[in-house]
């Protein structure tokens, strides 16, 4: 379980990191809080002969901040730090409710939310809430900023649009509305696995009627779901089991998981439904209206 | 691609050395420094007999490069007793109330519990199995282990309010 050598580089900027990028091309890699890197060097799926190690970089730990109406994340919060967070935890908490279920408090105070968005695998649990959140990933490359949306940033399995060149910086998220019920909800064999399926629902209601609703998927494709369909039946109408019905199985009709050792394919996407049926029940009990 | 000359504080000695940067932390410790007390149980981030603390956090030193701990100040088990070679209360606790059998996990198990103690010095019972949730062990049951952790949090409270 020894990874193969490399040469380690420790910048101070986003500039000075974003030129040893540019220059080490394909041999350089960005390391961050190095928990799904690190597993993949010893198995040599990854060999990076430059490993470019971010913790230094000033800009990136700028924390969890307001900024205009959005709350901007930087890149290296760690997921302990993002679980610490009380106003945040009450702005959206959602947040920390998907950070809980990632693996173990050792692996949450190195994992990185930058790390976890920008890895790509669709087992990670924050791309579906980012996407539910219609969060916006803000990169840095040679050309200048961007800022990506979550909903279109998942390409396949370890393939995203941040591309090879730049760096994620921070994440943007819009306050979700006020009065908003939100859940996470997450099937796993064990603590630290990741999900056999998992979904992230926001909504408001009025009463009974749905006013607001995002749903999105977790580890059921080579990508996270926005689960598009599904959201936009709740909107408009009452919450009642014949609507939910509808929403779970555009739910299901998006999937497409493998079957693997978390189950059969079929199993995992009814396991996605029922995610999405507790997530909404959780959601509409948690939104004041 | 050569060494890296490293520094770090561990166990409050300062160490320097020539390594590798691809080094794991944990081979680092058991290779070079001869601290064979945190343990390499899976070497895949799962298992927790590597734990040590690292910046005041609990990590899986198999699962960071010393690179990355460059700088960095680390406490392992050997780190834990008092200086006159007393046992720690939480040490002191898995002995009374049989918190190991074959004691592969009790390093990391410790370590990581030692840190959880000063994040939450008075937890639950809930607290303490979530809080050692990423610590596996394969003998115990974690019955023992969770007492021993509650009756540590008792003690050192205790000891504490004497104090004040
Ligand atoms: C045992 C175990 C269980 C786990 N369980 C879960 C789980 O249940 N759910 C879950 O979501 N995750 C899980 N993880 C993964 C963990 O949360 C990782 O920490 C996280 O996926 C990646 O964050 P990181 O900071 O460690 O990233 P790294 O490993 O450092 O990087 C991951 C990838 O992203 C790239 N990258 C990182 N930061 C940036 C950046 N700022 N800009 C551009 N590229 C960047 C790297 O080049 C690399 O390709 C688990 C990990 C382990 C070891
Ligand atoms: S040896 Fe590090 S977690 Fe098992
Ligand atoms: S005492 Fe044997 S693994 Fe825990």
């Amino acid at each position: 379980m020894i990874p193969a050598s490399f040469d380690y580089h420790r910048p101070a900027s986003v500039a000075e990191a974003l030129s040893l990028v540019a220059k080490f091309g394909d041999e350089g890699r960005v390391v961050a809080g190095g928990h799904s890197l690190i597993p993949m060097m010893k198995l040599r799926m990854a060999n990076p002969q430059h490993l470019i190690d971010l913790r230094d970089v000033a800009e990136l730990k700028a924390g969890i901040r307001d900024d205009g109406g959005t709350t901007l994340i930087g890149a290296l919060v760690t997921q302990a730090e993002l679980i610490a967070d009380e106003s945040l935890a009450r702005s959206c908490p959602i947040l920390r409710e998907a950070a809980l279920q990632i693996a173990d408090p050792q692996i949450r105070n190195c994992g990185t939310v930058g790390g976890n968005v920008a890895n790509g695998d669709p087992g990670n649990d924050m791309p579906a809430v980012m996407m539910a959140l219609d969060a916006r990933f803000v990169v840095e490359g040679p050309d200048g900023t961007e800022e990506l949306p979550a909903r279109g940033f998942y390409q396949a399995a370890y393939f995203t649009s941040l591309g090879d060149n730049r760096i994620l910086t921070a994440i943007r998220i819009p306050h979700p509305p006020t009065g908003h019920g939100a859940a996470y909800v997450k099937q796993k064999r064990k603590i630290g696995d990741y999900a056999t399926a998992a979904a992230a629902v926001l909504l408001t209601r009025t009463g009974d009627r749905c006013t607001f609703a995002s749903i999105a998927l977790t580890n059921v494709a080579d990508t996270p779901l926005f689960a598009e369909e599904a959201s936009r039946i709740l909107v408009g109408c009452t919450l009642d089991a014949a609507t939910i019905d509808r929403a779970v199985a555009a739910a299901e009709a998006i999937t497409r998981p493998s079957s693997d050792g978390r189950g059969p394919a079929r199993f995992r996407t009814k396991v996605a439904g029922q995610m999405v049926r507790r997530a909404i029940a959780t959601a509409k009990a948690r939104a004041s209206g | 691609m050569g060494k890296m000359h490293v520094k770090l504080t561990v166990n409050g000695r300062a160490v320097e050395a020539l390594a590798e940067p691809r080094t794991l932390l944990i081979h680092f410790l058991r290779e070079n420094l001869d601290l064979t007390g945190a343990h390499i149980g899976c070497e895949t981030s799962h298992c927790g007999a590597c734990t040590v603390d690292l910046d005041g956090k609990s990590v899986k030193s198999c699962t960071v490069f010393v690179a990355q701990a460059n700088g960095a100040d680390i406490v392992t088990i050997e780190g834990i007793a008092h200086a006159d070679g007393t046992l720690h209360a939480l040490q002191e606790a898995f002995r009374q109330h049989h918190g190991l059998q074959c004691g592969f996990c009790t390093p990391g198990m410790i370590t990581r519990a030692w840190r959880l103690l000063q994040e939450n010095p008075n937890p639950t019972e809930e607290e303490v199995r979530y809080g050692i949730s990423g610590n596996l062990c394969r003998c115990t049951g974690y019955q023992n282990i969770v007492k021993a952790v509650l009756a540590a949090a008792h003690e050192l409270s205790a000891v504490k309010e004497a104090a004040e």
